[in-house]
């Protein structure tokens, strides 16, 4: 077994749509937000949308890391970058994407700032040990799948005694952006959608376990399913999801059991907490100032920290006003809608950072289904 | 960036490292954040890191029960 082919069978996908067609009624609709952003890349690139029936629509909702970093960290790696003792090691996704005024890591490397593109965490350390002379801060992003490597790095950095490493830290945490979701005037007063229920995170509930998510579902009477990213997966979570609502449940449910437990990795999650600790609010592009959001090093390790060690200020700026990433982060808007969607803002010049990375709202559908939309509305 | 893949575990290093295959590509990877890895083992990996070991046998229960879901189960028998 691969663990990946198996999971992509199309007659068994096929047999999945025929099952959940079966299940839903037909005289309600169904609204599951995909948290994840590796989730909105599986539903584009093997069409799963076509699949459901009409009444069963998925609503890709924040959880590409990228995405809903907000300008302003952009502004401050670049003014960071640009200071002569630094080389900047970032994961070749944030290289687009927009920070204020049309900037970009891309052009500040143009401009001659040293920024390296880093493909595993590891390299950033060997970065630092290579260039003792110089600072190497690694521009260290992603949900709770990515921060356990970084704290591994800062306990190497400590144990070989790296002076010259440091981490500016934009980890956060998708259990809070889950609630802010739900607790969004837009979502509650508006009512312009209605969340059915959530196809939780995977990766991220390989780390943090199926448990943090119980007083979730409970508050909020949403149920949750913890899913892969292989098609089938996603079929099938999304099965039990319809299942749920139909019998009135609202529990977290595990499709992934061949990498998610209850408890998650206690290891890892140990790891995370002797590092880390909570920032009281952290700003998510799109969703704004999201209480307890996202993590910051403790006190102990501050010589590590990028923000201590360089005086970094905090930088708010605004989004584009006219990129709609903000409403299709809270899963209000498609990317669609947007009017610069195609036309002004392509992968190649994006404009807003859903359109940056691959597993991006507007980017997956840019790149999966960019004649399915105009077909659609001719058709209707 | 969020992508990860699942790959085998060919050789352990000193260090926390690993020797991962993927599709038959080796490829050098951080084990310090799993407990107890042996080689033949698959492990997910997410930016250089094993992240968590993949449960054949849950692997097993869930194919098998997507082709029940599926009705599809005599044909994919094998
Ligand atoms: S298409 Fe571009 S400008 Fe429009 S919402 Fe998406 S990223 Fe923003």
């Amino acid at each position: 077994m691969k663990y990946a082919d198996e999971f992509r069978n199309r007659v068994i996908a096929e047999g999945l749509a025929r099952a959940i067609a079966a299940e839903a009624d037909p005289q309600r609709l169904y609204h599951f937000i995909e948290f994840c952003g590796g989730h909105t890349h599986a539903i584009c690139r093997y069409g799963l949308e076509d699949m459901l029936p009409g009444n069963v629509r998925m609503i890709h909702g924040p959880g590409c890391p990228v995405c809903v970093l907000p300008p302003g960290r952009i502004d401050m790696a670049i003014t960071l970058a640009e200071r002569d003792e630094v080389i900047l090691c970032v994961y070749g996704d944030l290289m687009r994407v927009p920070g204020s005024q049309g900037q970009s890591l891309l052009r500040a490397k143009a401009r001659g700032a040293d920024i390296r593109i880093v493909y595993s965490a590891l390299d950033a350390i060997r970065t630092a040990e290579q260039t003792p002379d110089r600072n190497a801060v690694f521009f260290a992003i992603g949900f709770e799948a990515t921060t356990p490597p970084t704290a591994v790095m800062i306990q190497v950095a400590e144990k070989r005694q790296l002076g010259n490493f440091s981490v500016f830290c934009n980890h956060m945490l998708t259990p809070a952006a889950m609630n802010s979701i739900l607790e969004s005037p837009d979502i509650r007063d508006i009512g312009r959608i209605e969340v059915d229920g959530f196809v939780g995170p995977g990766h991220v509930s390989t780390i943090i376990g199926t448990e943090p998510y119980e007083p979730f579902a409970e508050e909020f009477g949403k149920p949750v399913v913890i899913a892969g990213f292989e098609p089938l997966d996603v079929m099938q979570a999304i099965l039990m999801l319809v299942r749920q609502v139909n019998e009135g449940r609202y529990e977290v449910e595990n499709q992934y059991g061949r990498a998610v437990t209850r408890e998650g990795n206690l290891l890892a999650k140990k790891k995370m907490s002797d590092i880390f600790e909570l920032r009281d609010q952290f700003e998510w592009r799109g969703l704004g100032l999201v209480p307890y959001g996202g993590l910051k090093l403790k006190q102990a390790y501050a010589q590590f920290d990028a923000e201590v060690r360089f005086a970094m200020h905090e930088l708010r700026v605004a989004d584009n006003p006219a990129c709609d990433c903000g409403a299709i982060l809270r899963a209000v808007k498609k990317p669609a809608d947007c009017k610069l969607f195609g036309t002004v803002c392509t992968p190649e010049t994006p404009m807003g950072s859903c359109m940056v990375s691959a597993e991006g709202a507007c980017a997956a559908h840019w790149i999966y289904g960019r004649f399915r939309g105009p077909q659609l509305r001719r058709a209707s | 960036m969020c992508l990860s893949i699942p790959a085998e575990v060919t050789r352990i290093l000193p260090d926390d490292t690993a020797i991962a295959s993927i599709d038959g590509v080796d490829k050098e990877i951080s084990i310090a954040l799993i407990e107890d890895l042996t080689v033949g083992d698959y492990v997910l990996i997410h930016v250089g890191y094993a992240i968590t070991k993949i449960d054949p046998t849950e692997a097993r229960r869930t194919l098998e029960l997507l082709q029940e879901l599926s009705g599809e189960g005599q044909e994919l028998q094998s």
